[in-house]
């Protein structure tokens, strides 16, 4: 399977202060990051707020631009692509957004929103054709019968409704990779299923890519079972690989930390479970890290003089699975 | 088992534009004494509207239009909808205090951490002078886990999403009430944030032998922390037991469908099940059971009356007709 | 052909409800009709009631009466009708001034935010430059120049020293809307910056860019009456700002009967005036509810 995009050595950082009694100071929010996305698969991104999985999620869709580093769309760097090279790529990658309510213009019906991309693409070249392909838009995502919902305003739908509208859009110009950002944290519990599910058969029918950034690790571990997920803390990947193998056998501290905390929906199982306790509990600050490993100051498992002077890179520990962690550093 | 509230036939509308909403539709409840209780319900279906009325902070546009609220302890007896000023000021925070929803929007930016605490006592009739008050918020900011030191001089976005929850948390518990009311503690916060609040809620329950009420849409909380479950649907009661009753033997089609459709880490990788449809709109309410739009089990008897709720098992509550076959049903 | 009697229905119904809405509020109701009045009369007013320039000496300041409501002025000339007369200058250099002020603040406004970087930069310090610029020694300079004899010329020079106010407002407003999610997909959507600007922001911001025509309008004719004061325009019309011009330098205000020539034109602009300000208030019930900010 080829490589959709590829994240080599990113870098993103932001200048905040600068003024007279506020010295610049530099946000690293993401540093030295690789990252790679096969075509047809789901590549999960979880981590906590302030990890900068959102901030990944929009460099892929080309909405920022990397400090330093490239991104790779197909092996060409996209911001060194030509004015229709950039053009193909941008259609090829849409963002799902977190939040229903804003993720629509509140002055458009449903009609105005989804024709504006078929029209000003060519997609479509007659306001019949359009109606039409809005229709079949509509019906992939599941709101029918269609005339109900087609000349409605974003405030006159369901939460659950809007999101389906936001992805009839993004599947407007034929996407190869859909970056869903917490497509589904600010649903009900009872209807977040079934938009999982309509991601899901995208998947199926149309061979779609997902980047699917959540901090619900339940979530991330039910929609990519099959495919890959990766840990990110305060800018970094800590842990990637197959789903199956990273939440069952985790091996970087910070995963197994997140795992034994996270809360389940079963009384037997999460009365019994053993949290891990970690030295601290509060997030180190991005203009404040720690030296060496960024976890260090937390992690039950630190070694004094290895983990506080070296930043640990991603070392394969089993087959696709990588954790960056001095305790593999030697590899096992 | 004492009981320390008693919710007796409530009901409460809001009047908007579009009608007249109908939040909550004959709810009884009991709660007891030193008891963990979790209401749990999606957005619409009443509960936060529920929690407010018990400590009486409705807005203005709510209206009880019919019920009584009982509290009862150290010989005390007040009927909640019927209080009104100095009575209500001595009752609310001393007797019952309530941590709400968008906690984390609920300081003032302008004003230190202390200042805030001074405020808040002052606004309640307290007779207590600043040394006393001084002691006791160390105590209560030490039970919480905060370096009393940097919180008490800082101001409120110098603290994490979780911290602030923690200071709310102590705020609540500053008048030493009996019942302590948390609306969605946990929504806004990440994993490890989401942890320690729970594992401090445990902590509290266990050394202050206080009686918690927790109002939430997420599952995992009330599998954590509550001792009973009441579970609510567009304004009504629909199921009430006790945790394990309600996790591992639910009675009513919507409760099950939550549980199918909310995925774990934990255990293995299993199937979900969604709940078709959406909850439905509270100004124009369809007949009889107000869930059968969305029921696979659903009946003639169910479009036509509204099912009471009945006690079909010792201190198990149900408001369904066809709960015999769902009993059934959750053992395939 | 449904489609479009559908979007026909839509548009009738959306009319009913706008009327609606607009009663909402009494006082930007009454402000409406008051607005709809002064239009009425001073655009056809003046074709129904001819103006008799001629002097009648023997009927200098005559107090109201049946046959002069509001009696006369200077010259003994009615002045009712010169108040129906009046009008119409005075509304359309308003008029286009608004819309020319707002126009530019509008468009270089939302560009400059929505764009940022060297063109933000340029559009911003030059905004701030002509805020700088005291109006009425420029006008007072530019007068010496250019004869402001027409109501599109004075409107001109009007707009181009209002628009930057509003223009820093629309910025701010732009600035804040760009960053919302909707925005971001329309971008991720390669739709375009002018497409983004003006189909997707623009809309969400009707509201505001209407109030602020309105409130440009009532600028406009402060500075109007007061180029007209000032001596700057040629007082070759008959308006509202002449007949006080007049009456100022006639010493109406000293005697009993010749106050009415100097209060009518006043009270016709402080009623414009207010009539403007109060159909904002309507206009605000009437925008809120579509952004959908119901239930």
């Amino acid at each position: 399977m080829e490589k959709i995009i590829e994240l080599r050595n990113v870098n993103k950082f932001f200048t905040i202060g600068g003024g007279f009694f506020n010295p610049k100071k530099t946000l690293k929010v993401l540093e030295n990051l690789n990252l790679s996305i096969r075509r047809g698969e789901i590549l999960c991104l979880v981590g906590e707020s302030g990890c900068g999985k959102t901030t990944t999620g929009k460099l892929i869709a080309g909405l920022i631009r990397p400090t330093s580093g490239e991104i790779l769309f197909y092996g060409k760097d996209i911001w060194k692509m030509d004015k229709s090279e950039f053009k193909n790529y941008r259609r090829s990658v849409q963002i799902v957004h977190q939040d229903p309510y804003s993720s629509l213009n509140p002055v458009k019906t449903i009609y105005d929103t989804l024709s504006a991309p078929l029209l000003k693409h060519h997609i479509v070249s007659s306001n019949g054709q359009c109606e039409e392909k809005i229709s079949e838009l509509l019906e992939i995502v599941g709101l029918t019968p269609v005339e109900d919902f087609i000349y409605k305003y974003p405030h006159q739908l369901s939460g659950g409704q809007r999101q389906r509208v936001v992805i009839a859009r993004a599947l407007t110009l034929n996407p190869e990779l859909i970056v869903a950002d917490e497509a589904v944290s600010m649903l009900d519990v009872s209807i977040r299923l079934s938009i999982i599910r309509l991601l899901l058969s995208l998947k199926e029918n149309f061979n779609m890519t997902f980047l699917f950034i959540t901090h619900d690790l339940a979530m991330a571990k039910y929609f990519g079972w099959n495919g890959r997920i990766a840990v990110m803390y305060l800018g970094r990947i800590v842990e990637m690989g197959p789903t199956p193998k990273v939440l069952e056998n985790p091996l970087h501290p910070y995963t197994k930390a997140l795992l034994l905390a996270v809360p389940e929906a079963d009384p037997e199982i999460t009365r019994n479970k053993k949290v891990m306790e970690l030295k601290s509990l509060d997030l180190p600050s991005l203009l404040n890290l720690p030296p060496g490993c960024r976890f260090s100051n937390r992690c039950p498992y630190m070694e004094p003089g290895k983990c506080d002077r070296i930043e640990p890179n991603l070392y394969e520990v089993e087959k696709e699975h990588y954790v960056a962690c001095e305790l593999y550093g030697r590899g096992v | 088992m004492e009981s320390i509230l008693k919710i007796e036939d409530l009901y409460i509308d809001y009047r908007v534009r579009r009608g007249l909403v109908k939040a909550v539709r004959g709810v009884s409840l009991e709660v007891y004494k030193g008891e963990t209780l979790a209401i749990i319900g999606e957005s619409g279906s009443g509960k936060t509207t529920l929690g407010l009325s018990i400590i009486k902070l409705l807005p203005s546009s709510a209206r009880i239009s019919q019920g009584k609220i009982w509290y009862q302890a150290d010989g005390k007896k007040y009927e909640v909808v019927s209080l009104d000023g100095g009575k209500l000021r001595k009752f609310r925070w001393k007797e019952i205090a309530m941590v709400f929803q968008s906690a984390l929007n609920a300081f003032n930016p302008v004003i230190r951490i202390w200042d805030h605490i001074v405020d808040t006592i002052d606004s309640h009739d307290v007779k207590i002078t600043k040394e006393e008050l001084r002691t006791k918020v160390l105590e209560l900011l030490r039970l919480v886990q905060l370096d009393p030191d940097r919180v008490l001089r800082s101001y409120p976005h110098e603290l994490s999403g979780g911290m602030r929850q923690r200071v709310l948390i102590a705020l609540a518990l500053l008048l030493d009430p009996n019942i302590i009311i948390l609306d969605e503690p946990t929504t806004a916060l990440d994993i490890l944030s989401q942890r320690s609040i729970i594992e401090l809620l445990k902590k509290i329950k266990k050394e202050l032998n206080l009686t918690i009420i927790l109002i939430s849409h997420d599952l995992s909380l009330a599998a954590e922390l509550a001792d009973r479950v009441a579970v609510m649907y567009a304004g009504s009661l629909v199921e009430v037991g006790s945790v394990y009753d309600i996790f591992y033997r639910p009675l009513h089609p919507y409760t099950l469908g939550l549980i199918k459709a909310v995925p774990t880490v934990s255990t293995s990788f299993r199937e979900l099940i969604s709940i078709p449809g959406s909850p439905p709109d509270l100004i124009d309410l369809p007949p009889g059971c107000k869930f059968h739009p969305r029921c696979e089990y659903k009946k003639e008897e169910c479009l036509r009356e509204e099912p009471k709720l009945i006690g079909v098992f010792p201190n198990h509550y149900v408001a369904c007709y066809r709960w015999e076959k769902i009993k059934d049903g959750k053992n395939n | 052909m449904d489609k479009k009697l559908r979007k026909f229905n839509l548009f009738f119904s959306s009319l009913k409800d706008t009327f609606r809405l607009l009663k909402r509020n009494k006082i930007g109701f009454i402000g409406f009709l008051i607005l709809i009045f002064i239009i009425l009369m001073s655009f056809i007013g003046p074709y129904i009631v001819p103006f008799d320039t001629t002097s009648r000496l023997d009927k200098i300041y005559v107090k109201p009466s049946w046959e002069h409501p509001l009696g006369t002025d200077s010259q003994g000339r009615d002045i009712l009708i010169q108040i129906i007369h009046g009008g119409r200058d005075v509304l359309i250099v308003a008029f286009l001034t608004g819309l020319l002020s707002t126009l530019i603040a509008v468009t270089f406004g939302s560009l400059s935010a929505f764009i940022g970087g060297r063109l933000d930069y340029l559009i911003t310090s030059l905004a701030d430059i002509v805020l700088t610029i005291p109006h009425f020694p420029l006008l007072s300079v530019l007068a010496a120049f250019i004869r402001l004899k027409s109501s599109f010329m004075i409107a001109f020079i009007l707009a181009l020293l209002s628009w930057p106010g509003l223009l820093r407002a629309v910025r701010a407003q732009v600035l804040s809307i760009k960053e919302r999610d909707f925005i971001e997909a329309a971008r991720a959507l390669d739709l375009g910056t002018s497409y983004i600007v003006f189909s997707e922001i623009l809309p969400n911001m009707m509201n505001y860019i209407v109030i602020s025509f309105i409130l440009s309008m009532t600028s406009a004719v402060y500075a109007q009456v007061g180029l007209i004061l000032l001596g700057l325009v040629p007082l070759a019309s008959h308006n509202w700002g002449v007949m006080i011009n007049f009456a100022w330098t006639r010493g109406a205000i000293f005697y009993k009967n010749s106050i009415f020539y100097i209060l009518s034109p006043i009270i016709a602009i402080s009623l414009f005036q207010w009539s403007l300000i109060s159909f904002t208030r309507s206009l605000e019930e009437i925008f809120n509810p579509r952004l959908g900010q119901g239930v």
